[in-house]
This record gives structure tokens, sequence and C-alpha cells, in this order.
């Protein structure tokens, strides 16, 4: 395309033409993090530690500093994060290709499912469905499972109970399928975490994880307003911050789809 | 008890009862008060400051200074010197250190002289400040002062002997009178038994009138051999008889007594007189109660007897046992240290025929009394002096 | 007769708060003995190792036979009150504000005198009972009981000035997440805490006990992340005026030292939540405790912190954990000499080893949750700013007085 064609595009983003449409939570203190085990490491909540603010710690600027996990909100999952990707090249946030950072996105919806189910599991029976109507989920692209779960008030979000999270996700089978055969880039959904809340009995456990990372593909999640998205067509912007040797990092998720005018 | 007498003050005299008036509040500092009794001194000896070889001081509020430090202040160059922190007992101690030296030699005129300054936190700070074991044993009791001290013990001693509030008003009440006859007296309204009893209370049983009101002043005397005094020209008083004595009776759970009561015998002894020879007493009045201990354990009635003598006695100048005839620290005002000497300068002018207002007639023997030094629970300080007019 | 004291009614926001003043805060060296005795509830008084005889204000030579062998030992308490005085017009700020204020004089049985503030039913010529307190600018004065129990004892006037009773006072226990969270609560609330706002982090991680904390009355559970500063301040905007009592039951226990530990995200957990907390948490509620200190029946009274007793001597076992219990021992020593302005006391609860899972295979004596409760409430009653809770914290405290060196090398065995 030539810097006409790009110019267009920019002025289209200015007047509305093309709507961007924000799919990440706020980063703040009190959103919920992943829970592991007690013994295991656990991941940094967020943590916002004001410096100065107009003050006599500086008497004309308002700067804070931040704690947090690479893997804390609206966050970025890289191949490194697994283990069945440790050895891919390219594998980290920084080494990752920049053109992965901006693709285009399929977007299934489940809420219906999910709002009977919160163990709902996406099958290939059910992507099959969606892609009679919507047509074969081309490579490259983005799997975005909507759920509407980003909507719940955070209990019911993190909706742990005695035996763990339970929170929809995908099988084990979808996710070999869709990295196989559809050569996604990369999956991502509304909960904490690309899988299920109780992924850890499939087989193999938490196959999203495992599939994408295998595949050097990447994760998304906590992503929210998937519901303002259409099924086909919008192009995502996923940039995690370039850190050294990185896992993945929070970031901000963009989607660009067509809008009024 | 000591058996033997102790050696006499033959051939040396108290002369120039110095008093320079109170105020309540000054802003002055104490060295300034205790350079006017100085001045004052040698105005009345028709003497220089360099004739002055001797110089006791005694202040609560000197601040950074003690005696040496005000030779240079005041000029004076002196091959004796003493500073006395007893309180209420300093003038007595004042007396007797100065006596023994111009006694032996070692001084020819002795300044002896107590001045303290009032300012608006004065009193405070000397509390705060007063010693070792009230810091960490009674200032924290919100004490503030020897008035919950004196109370404890007031409060004792009315359970233990009977004696009533009204007891010590006579006291105070006798005082007012004579303080009316006293120009420079800081109380000026007469007081009745009945304005006393239905005073406010401070600590009780200590309500207003039986507490001294601070102020600034200073008093002092002069003290050398018998021929300078004559050769001055100058009235002399005699001394009869001194004793001293600091923290007696240690074993008394609460005080009843002072030091006194342990040597009383060899004042008496030492001045070859008897209670009844003495024409006037002058007691610590700080507060009622230590006075009534005075009368006790001065020899006047037994102890325990003190509500009863009081009883039985008219306290006022004209009265049948004068007592504290300016009207006391309870109505002239307490300056400092100063309020040690305000019985001694006072003893003096009576038996010098020089109290004008508060002359008693005849007075030719007298008694004054020192106390103090509330360290923890009771006055640790205490003595007292027998003095005589040049006649007698 | 003491008139049981009345529930206050709601503070006038119109009207001035009265700040906090302190008695007389001098003291000489040798007197911190009586410091010393009061923080931990003993009664103890100078003994003479020559002759035996006791003896007090405290003073450096003996006065019965000028020994300098003076030795702070535990005394009997029993003595009779000789003499007593009503302060109506105290010289000394403090006082004057709580004027009538009385005192008293006590011949000991063990021989001294003591000068002490009086309960008022203290009579004159009984028995009553000693004990030295931390009053309001933290150093120890005496205080006399009547020997034997009298009706309302607790809520005598001057008595409430030397102890932080828990009785209509509001309180803030920073986290509800834990056992002894959870009987923290329920023992104030039995002491007669007025309210007691319970701090749970992470309000979407359900946890053990949750139901029956909700349940209780007079219980209001408050969002309170202690490693968030914003939370914290949060919280303390918007009952920092009402927090009278706080009690910082922050518990992160995890095993291990340096050397069998990879990287420092567990450290960071522990300085997050213990020692950055106790941070956000001072800076958030400190100053407005300490301006409460003098604010009517139910001021601002303590800060109490439940610490492990290896802050004082550090268990490898647990060596990361002990290290930032020794970093928050050592803040507290620095918020209880911020917080002395106001009165308020800081005080430091040191347990062993706590019956809870983290301590799962250390061997008995462990501390029962409820027993750290009891103790905090105890502590709270009698005034109290160093408590020892279990056989293993006073075994760890006694052993530290012979000989720390040793207790070093028994530790880390």
């Amino acid at each position: 395309m030539d810097s006409n064609g790009l110019m267009q595009f920019a002025g289209a983003v200015a007047s509305g033409a093309v709507r961007v449409v924000d799919l990440t939570f706020t980063l703040s203190p009190d959103f919920p993090v992943i829970v592991l085990p007690p013994e295991f490491g656990q991941a940094a909540p967020v943590r916002i530690q004001q410096i100065s603010r107009y003050d006599a710690s500086g008497p004309a600027w308002y700067w804070n500093n931040l704690t947090l996990g690479e893997h804390t909100g609206t966050h970025f999952d890289a191949p490194i994060h697994w283990f069945t990707g440790k050895d891919l090249p390219n594998n980290s946030v920084d080494t990752l290709p920049v053109r992965d950072m901006i693709a285009p996105a399929c977007v299934i919806d489940c809420s219906a499912q999910a709002a009977k189910d919160a163990d709902f599991l996406l099958t290939i029976p059910v992507v099959e469905a969606w892609e009679k109507s919507h047509g074969r989920i081309p490579e490259r692209h983005w799997v975005l499972l909507r759920t509407d779960w980003s909507k719940k008030g955070w209990r019911d979000y993190a909706n742990l109970k005695d035996d763990g999270a339970h929170t929809p996700g995908p099988d084990a089978a979808v996710m070999r399928w869709l990295v196989e055969e559809r050569g996604v880039i990369g999956f991502g959904t509304e909960t904490i975490g690309t899988d299920a809340g109780q992924a850890g009995h499939l087989d193999p456990p938490y196959p999203a994880h495992h599939f994408l990372h295998g595949g050097g593909r990447y994760g998304l999640q906590c992503l929210c307003n998937l519901d303002q998205l259409p099924p086909t067509g919008a192009v995502i912007v996923a940039a995690p911050l370039k850190i050294q040797n990185g896992s993945g990092s929070p970031l901000r998720v963009l989607a660009l789809v067509p809008g009024q005018g | 008890m000591q058996s033997s007498i102790r050696t006499p003050y033959d051939r040396v005299v108290m002369a120039v009862p110095v008093t320079i008036p109170y105020v309540r509040y000054s802003i002055e500092s104490a060295q300034w008060w205790i350079g006017r009794a100085l001045k004052a001194l040698v105005d009345g000896a028709g003497i220089t400051p360099r004739d002055i070889d001797g110089f006791c001081v005694s202040s609560f509020t000197a601040g950074l200074d003690s005696g040496i430090s005000l030779t240079q202040h005041f000029g004076l160059c002196v091959r004796w010197i003493d500073t006395i922190p007893l309180g209420g007992a300093s003038a007595i101690a004042a007396l007797r250190r100065a006596a023994r030296a111009v006694q032996a030699g070692d001084a020819r005129i002795v300044a002896c002289v107590a001045g303290d300054t009032n300012h608006v936190d004065s009193f405070r700070y000397t509390l705060e400040n007063f010693s070792r074991f009230n810091q960490d044993a009674v200032y924290p009791y919100g004490a503030g002062g020897a008035n919950a001290s004196f109370a404890l013990i007031a409060r004792n001693y009315m359970r233990t002997f009977g004696a009533r509030r009204e007891d010590f008003g006579r006291i105070a009440v006798a005082q007012r009178s004579n303080a009316l006859r006293n120009p420079h007296a800081l109380m000026k309204a007469p007081l009745t038994l009945d304005q006393y009893m239905s005073a406010r209370p401070i600590a009780d049983p200590i309500h207003l009138f039986d507490c001294v009101m601070p102020c600034a002043g200073a008093e002092g005397f002069l003290v050398m051999s018998e021929d300078v005094a004559a050769s001055l020209k100058l009235p002399a008083v005699k001394i009869l008889s001194t004793i001293e004595r600091h923290n007696a009776f240690g074993d008394d759970p609460v005080q009843v007594r002072g030091g006194w009561a342990m040597d009383v015998d060899e004042l008496y002894a030492m001045a070859g007189v008897k209670p009844d020879d003495i024409d006037f007493v002058q007691t610590y009045d700080d507060y009622p109660v230590i006075s009534m201990m005075q009368f006790e354990d001065l020899g006047f009635c037994r102890k325990g007897e003190g509500p009863d003598f009081v009883r039985q006695h008219d306290l006022t100048i004209d009265g049948s046992f004068p007592h504290n005839t300016s009207g006391g620290q309870l109505s002239v005002g307490q300056a400092g240290a100063g309020g040690a000497y305000l019985g001694m300068v006072e003893a003096m002018r009576q038996v010098l025929g020089q109290a004008g207002p508060t002359q008693v007639g005849n007075a030719r023997i007298g008694l004054a009394s020192g106390f103090g030094m509330i360290n923890y629970d009771r006055g640790l300080a205490s003595g007292a002096a027998i003095l005589a007019g040049p006649g007698s | 007769m003491i008139e049981p004291i009345v529930k206050p009614r709601r503070k006038n926001p119109l009207q001035r708060t009265r700040l906090p003043t302190s008695p007389p805060r001098a003291r000489s060296r040798a007197s911190h003995g009586f410091t010393r005795a009061a923080a931990e509830g003993r009664f103890m008084l100078q003994r003479c190792g020559a002759c035996g005889a006791f003896c007090y204000p405290a003073r450096d030579a003996c006065p019965a036979c000028l020994s300098a062998d003076l030795v702070f030992a535990d005394a009997p308490r029993r003595g009779t009150l000789l003499s007593e005085t009503t302060l109506h017009v105290p010289a000394d700020v403090h006082f004057r504000e709580r004027a009538p204020w009385r005192v008293g004089l006590v011949a000991m049985e063990c021989g001294p005198k003591l000068v002490t503030h009086l309960h008022a039913d203290c009579e004159e010529g009984r028995p009553v009972v000693m004990s030295f307190q931390l009053d309001k600018s933290g150093q120890a004065v005496a205080f006399a009981h009547p020997e034997r129990e009298t009706p309302n004892m607790a809520d005598d006037r001057q008595w409430r000035e030397m102890t932080a009773d828990p009785k209509f006072r509001r309180v803030l226990v920073t986290n509800g997440r834990s056992i002894v969270g959870q009987e923290v609560v329920a023992a104030l609330k039995a002491a007669g805490a007025s309210i007691v706002f319970v701090g749970v982090a992470e309000p979407w991680k359900p946890f053990r006990g949750e139901e029956a904390l909700r349940a209780l009355e007079g219980v209001e559970i408050v969002p309170l992340d202690i490693g968030d500063e914003k939370s914290v301040a949060d919280l303390a905007a918007d009952i920092g005026g009402k927090v009278d009592i706080l009690v910082n039951t922050t518990e992160h226990v995890r095993a291990g030292g340096l050397l069998d530990r990879q990287g420092t995200s567990v450290v960071r957990d522990e300085i997050d939540q213990s020692y950055l907390g106790f941070v956000h948490l001072a800076q958030a509620f400190g100053p407005v405790m300490r301006m409460r200190g003098a604010d009517g029946v139910n001021s601002a009274a303590a800060w109490v912190n439940i610490l492990s007793v290896y802050a004082l001597a550090n268990w490898p076992v647990f060596g990361a954990y002990s290290a930032s219990q020794a970093a928050c021992l050592s803040l507290s020593h620095s918020l209880r000499a911020e917080l002395r302005p106001g009165g308020v006391k800081v005080v430091n609860v040191l347990t062993g080893p706590l019956d809870i899972e983290w301590f799962q295979t250390v061997p008995p004596p462990k501390v029962a949750p409820r027993a750290v409760a009891s103790a905090i409430v105890s502590a709270l009653k009698r005034g109290l700013e160093d408590v020892f809770v279990g056989d293993v914290a006073e075994d760890i405290r006694q052993r530290l007085a012979a000989n720390p060196k040793a207790v070093e090398r028994e530790l880390g065995a």
C-alpha cells in the first residue's frame, strides 16, 4: 500500500469512519489476578505508588511508580511463557515479529452458553457452526472467545470455589485444531487466562497455553467490549511492552472496526 | 539529742535587715533583685561593695548563675562564699555558715542575700526542675508543686491529731491581720475565717488561703563581728542559738514533725532561754499545717497539741503569741528563696525595735524558723535561730 | 462507687476537637526500670543486692546501706493508703483539664512509700494493690486499686487514662481473612467495642470464615488491601476519624531463608504485605489517631501489632519471615515515638509459632489464634505495651535476656 492509503486510514480513524474500540480493562490494584497455589510464586498485584502530586515531593508534577506482573490485568502471553514454547526462536515479547501485533480477528459469541454454564468449553463443533455462518477462519487471525464474562462483578468474574476457578475457555481438541488446522495467530478471552478455570483437569492440562505457545502463537486475556465487535472484520492492535526476555505484558488492546461515517 | 552545748555565737552579730518590696510579676532578672538587696545592704551599713569580703546567696531563678558568677556580676572580691539551695531553710543555714566564718576570722563582713524574680512561667519552671525525685515520682502525678505533697501531709495530720480546717484558718486570718499593718504586703484585703473556709479548694484539704502567692523580691542581712558593727555604729542583733537538721525522721510514714524536734532542747539550752521567754515567733508558713508543726516541734506545745494551742492563743502582733508579725509569706508573698529570709529579717527588725507598724511591744528575744525542700514526700530541710536585741 | 461509663453520643461536627496534652515526661535513667515493668504489666521495685531492702523512688545507692547493687526485681503489690488528696487546680495543663484528679501516698508492705494515682474506690487507711502503668506521655506512673473488686471498676475515669479499653471504642482490624483476624474481631466485640471494622483484601477471593464474619452484629467488612497505598488512603478517608483502636492482623508467613529460595518474588510479597503495609497504614491512620488522643470516652487509644517473637532473634527456618518481622518491630518503635504526643499507645504482641497452616510442620507448643486475640484484649484493658504470648515467646524472651548469642546459635542449629 502507498502512503496515500495509510493517510486515508489515518483520516478514517480521525473522522470515525474507522472506530477504535478499547478492549482493555483499566490497570488498577483491585483487579482480580490469577491465583496459584500459595506455595508457588505469585504474580505481583498492581501497585501504584505516587511519587509526587504537585507537592513538596515535586511541586509542578504528578507521577507514579508502578509494580506489576507481566500477566496482570489485560495482558499478552508470548510463546516463551509456556514450557512448550521455550525453545522457539523469537519467542519473547522483545523479539517476536512486530507485524504480528496488528492482525484481524474472528469473534465467536458464546455468551449464551457461558451464561448457563460457568465451565463452558469451546469445542470444534461450536467453531464449525460459527464458520458455517461467517466463513472459514482465515490464517493469521486472532480468535476471540466472547462470553460477556467481563461484564460481571469481580467476585463472579473470578468465580473461585472450593476447587478453584470456574470460568469458560477452550477444550484441548479445539486448541490443537485452531493452531494446526486454522493457523490462528492467537487466542483471546475475557476471563483471567486463555484457558478455562478448570483447565488443569484437561489433557493436556491448560491446552490453550500448551498449543498456542507450543506453536509459537500468542494469548490475550482479560479483554472487554468484545460485544462491540463484529464477528469478522475487526483488526486488533496488540503491542506488548518490549520487556527484555519478557514472557508477556499488560498492554492496550485496541480493535479497529467499521464506524459510522 | 546532743549532750554537749555547741560553741556560742560570741562576738558575732547580725545587722542591716533589708527587704526589697515585692511585686507579683517582674520582668527583671533574679540578678537584678539580688543586686538591689546588695545595694541596700551596703547603703544601710554605710560601706562600699569593696568592704564586703563574704557572700552567701540563695535563689531559684538565677538561671545559670550561682554565687561565684555573681561575684563578678556585682564586683565583689570575697574570701568566703557559699550558695545555699535549701529553700525555706536557707536563711538559717546562711546565718550559721556566715557566723562561724566571721567568728573564725575567715571573713569580716558577710552579705547574706536571697532574691528571686517571678516571670509568668517562673513557678512552673521551678517545679519542673526541682529535684530528681520530684521529676521522677511527684510531678508526673499532676501535683504541680508542693500543693499535693502538703495536702497529703495536712490530711494525715488532721486525721491523726484531730486538727480542723478552722484551726489552720486561725493562723492565716491572724497573719492577714498582721499584714494589713505592713505597707509592703502584697495581700491588702482583710481575711475572715468564713472567707478562709469558703475559699476555692486547691488540693483537699488545701484551699486558696492556705497557699502563698509566688512573687518577685529580695531580702538580706549582714553578718559581722561585734567590733565592726560598733565601729560602723550599726544596731546589732545577737545570735543566741541556732539548730539545723535535714532528712530527719525518714521512717515516719507521713511527715508529722520536722527536724527541729531532734534538736529543740539544744536550741534552748544554747540560748539559755525557755519557750516562755520568746517574745515572738516567725515560722515558715508554707503551709499553715507546717506552722502548726513548728509550734509543736519548737517547744511551744506537745506533738498533736498544735490545734489546741492555736485555739488558745491570739497570734496577732498585739496578741498572746505574736506570730509572723509582718504577715508571713501567706500575706506578704513568697519571693522564691526570699521566703526563707522573710521571717529572719522581720525577726531582726523586731528585736532592733525597727519594725515600725508591725512592731511587737517589748520584743527583745525572738525565734525565726526555716523549713523546705520537698524532695519527694516531705520537707527535708529545717532550722531555727533564737535572736536577741542589743538590750538583752 | 464508679458510675458505669455510657456509650458516647455522636460527636458534634461543629465543635473543635480537644487536642492531646502530655503529663510531665522527664525521668531519670534509673526510673526507666518502671517503664519496662509497666510495659509488660509487672510490678517491680529496686531491691538492694547487699541488704535486701526495697527503695523508691529509683536511685543510685541504697538508702539503707549505700550499696550500688540496686536491681529492679518483682515486688509484692500490696500496700496501705496513708493519705490522699483531690487536686482541683493542678499547675500542669494536662491535669488541669482533667481535674479533679485524685492522688495519694501508699505505704508498701515491703517498705517504700509511693506517691500514686488513685482509683476512685481506694479508701484512706485501707489496703490497696499497686501497679505501674504507662500514662499518656508513655512514662511509668504508680496506680493504686482497692484490694477488693468493686462494681464497674474498669470504668474509673483515671484508670481509663492509663489504658486503651475497647469498651465503647471503634476498632479497625486490618485483615479479616485469617483465623487470627477473625478471633480478634470476636474478642473485641465481646470486650464491648461498639463497632469493629474488618479489612478484607481482594474481596473477589472467598475465604474460610467469611460467612460467619459477615453475619456478626456490629462488625462491618470494609475493603482494605494494605499493600495498595490508595486502598489504605481511601479507607482512612472514609473511617479514619472513627478508628480508636487499630489492630494490625496482617499475616504473611512463608518458610525459608536465603539460600533455599530462588529470586525475591516471595520476599517481595513479605515486604509488600508486612513492611509496606505497615507504612501505608501508619501514614493513612496515624495522623488522625494522634490528633484524637484526647477526644472523649472513645478517644483514639491504641495501635496493636501482632509480630513474631522471631523479630527479636532470627529463626533461619523462617529466616526471611523473621527478617521482615524484625523490620516491622523497628518500625513499630518509630511509630510508638511518633504517636506518643497524641497519647496513643503502640502495643506489640509477640508470639511464637501460631497454630495455623503456615506453621503446620512446627512441633508444639504453638499459639492458638484465640489466645492471641485474648492477649490483645487483655493488653488493651491493662494498658500494656510489650506482650509475649505463649511458652515459646516467653522462652525466647528469657533466653535473650540471659545470652543473645546463645539464642542465635540455638535457633540456627
